[in-house]
């Protein structure tokens, strides 16, 4: 370990590339395997009608079909709402908590660990108890009554259920929370020294400081963010079966968006075409539908971030 | 704020009844935040205090509405156990969450030090694959990736899920590439010197230094598997003795209909080992959390 104050040894330049390839085969088999085959065959797919017996090419019907697919677009705009409403509800109520946190003098620690916790809570027992939470006579309908104010039976009402789901969503906020708070603290306090002399108000500072600041944290969880939402799938399957008690198992009769569909997002459609109805090239189909529009956003996330793939990670 | 407030101000009637003033203001404020932040704290526990309320009512009891429990009944927890197999589904899950992150570990930790540290044509290439598989929603390959295990005849079984961790996970990979990065190049510079080969420098070096970064890849991992609902879903919803805990919990509130007490306490039982675990490992997690994000 003497050595540190040599020079470094001239690079190899090649002969790297060749240990490279070794060291990420496993990598590489998998992105083959498990990304670049199956997108293939998702399009190959997409032109045949395939039941996991039988493969009969029907040209674009299935295309044709998915115009045709009011379920489709439901899906496709429960999706939407989703991208519109809880991407943005989850963003500011955990840029909002972040920033009371930085302020708070007594406890901070404490309410930092109470606000993250939901977040570890399985999506599951998560969505399990939210259901329950916001039945008709559930604690949080008592409570709005008690206040006066008529009360939704949310996971039952297709007008309420998204908004429903998007409580729980900002329930979990932890992670973003989290990403915010490091964001915040980071900025430097001489900053807002020198507006509080200059007179500038909390709401001045906000958002001549801390905005500008954050906002490529702030682009980061927006971005990312939006493609979960379009991703969201095991939090409206669990309410829709729990709301409306029946079980979902191959040959059943349940129909996911309970109730009325208005919890049917695009995934869940493909999946249950693909693996309930069996129609495996159409829901190909809507895969290439997801596909195109996550793609959308991971470029603009690229391109946006180009730290993400600096040689130094943007540390130097 | 609090260091103009402690800079020695002039000694003027009005300034000093002006402090006067602000120093009321910001004890209002301290107040108000702090409300705010109980209010708010009560918001995020409120849920699991009501589950918990509930899990231990009667049958009857747990249908009307009511917040505190009449009687204790305890015993709801031996019920849950008596009349599902959670004992099972707890095996199943930890199985798939225990493999699925030692092989996880075992495949990222190499590939994301190779992208970290060698220089190659490509590495940034590479690296952008990582981002976009990271990013892909995984219903989008759903149907040529069932269809392998298929033919395979490992569908019914947990093992789909399992496996391909042996080839790599992508956000692990994109974690860990993230910290390596900021490691120095001299400490592989000099281990090489000293003739380590790029094995014994990874293991010897890059592994004791990049403790934290794995312990929370691995921590995310463990978690990830854990609550996973739609891979045990796709795989293994058929057959009932593969089940994961997520898969049984979906499932209980239509199985035992009208008991939400035993749901709560089932919903309970599967929350309590992952709050556990975070209490003694709050740190990693919190560190982890952060590298997520992108620096401001």
């Amino acid at each position: 370990m003497s050595s540190t104050t040599y020079a470094a040894p001239p690079r190899r330049r090649r002969g790297e590339g060749l240990k490279a390839l070794l060291w990420m085969s496993p990598w590489l088999i998998g992105f083959a395997v498990f990304f670049a085959y199956p997108l293939v065959a998702t399009v190959y797919f997409s032109f045949y009608r395939y039941d996991l017996f039988t493969l009969q090419f029907i040209g674009l019907d299935n295309y044709r079909y998915f115009f045709h697919d009011d379920r489709a677009w439901i899906s496709i705009q429960n999706t939407l709402w989703l991208v519109v409403f809880m991407v943005p509800a989850q963003l500011i109520f955990g840029l909002g908590v972040a920033q009371l946190l930085t302020r708070l003098k007594a406890g901070a620690g404490f309410f930092r660990t109470v606000f993250y916790l939901p977040s570890l809570v399985p999506v599951v027992a998560g969505t399990v108890a939210f259901v329950f939470l916001l039945n008709p006579t559930g604690p949080l309908n008592q409570a709005l009554e008690f206040f006066g104010i008529a009360a939704p039976d949310w996971f039952g009402d297709k007008d309420w259920s998204k908004p429903g789901l998007t409580l729980l969503a900002m329930w979990g906020i932890g992670n973003t929370m989290m990403i915010f708070l490091a964001a915040l603290l980071d900025v430097p306090k001489h900053l807002y020294e020198a507006a509080a002399i200059d007179g500038a108000g909390a709401w001045r500072q906000f958002r001549s400081i801390t905005l500008p600041m954050i906002s490529p944290v702030l682009m980061f969880s927006a971005v990312t963010g939006v493609i979960y939402a379009l991703q969201y799938f095991s939090q409206a399957m669990i309410a829709a079966r729990v709301a409306s008690g029946v079980t979902d198992s191959a040959g059943s009769t349940f129909v996911p968006g309970y109730p009325e569909l208005s919890t049917l997002t695009l995934p869940e459609w493909l999946f249950h075409s693909g693996f309930r109805d069996y129609s495996m090239g159409y829901a190909c189909v809507l895969a290439l539908v997801l596909f195109v529009a996550s793609m959308i956003f991971t470029l603009i996330l690229l391109r946006q971030f180009r730290v993400f793939t600096d040689d130094d990670g943007g540390n130097r | 704020m609090t260091t103009l407030a402690a800079r020695p101000t002039a000694t003027a009637p009005v300034r000093q009844a002006s402090r006067r003033g602000s120093r009321v203001r910001k004890t209002l404020y301290w107040i108000a935040r702090h409300a705010i932040a109980v209010a708010l704290a009560l918001m995020f526990l409120g849920p699991l205090v009501f589950v918990a309320l509930t899990a231990l009512m009667s049958d009857n009891q747990a249908l009307t509405g009511e917040l505190w429990p009449d009687t204790w009944n305890w015993g709801n927890f031996a019920d849950v156990f008596a009349r599902s197999n959670l004992l099972t589904w707890t095996a199943n899950t930890f199985m798939y969450a225990a493999l699925g992150t030692a092989f996880m570990l075992l495949s990222s930790v190499p590939v994301a030090y190779a992208m970290a540290r060698f220089r190659f044509r490509g590495r940034k290439l590479a690296f952008l694959a990582v981002i976009t598989v990271m990013m892909l929603p995984p219903q989008v390959i759903a149907v040529p990736v069932y269809l392998i295990w298929a033919r395979m005849g490992l569908t019914g079984t947990l093992w789909p899920l399992i496996l391909p961790m042996l080839l790599g996970d992508a956000f692990s990979i994109f974690l860990l590439r993230q910290f390596l990065i900021t490691i120095p190049r001299e400490y592989t510079e000099a281990a090489r010197v000293d003739g380590c080969s790029d094995f014994m420098t990874l293991l010897r070096v890059i592994l004791p230094m990049a403790r934290p970064a794995i312990a929370a890849v691995a921590l995310f991992q463990f978690f990830y598997c854990w609550n996973d609902y739609y891979g045990p879903l796709l795989y293994a919803q058929t057959n009932e003795a593969n089940w994961t805990l997520s898969i049984g919990l979906a499932s209980f509130r239509a199985l035992h209909s009208v008991q939400w007490n035993l749901t709560m306490a089932a919903t309970l039982l599967v929350t309590a080992p992952v709050i556990i675990v975070f209490f003694f490992a709050q740190r990693v997690f919190i560190e982890g959390v952060t590298l997520t994000g992108v620096k401001g």
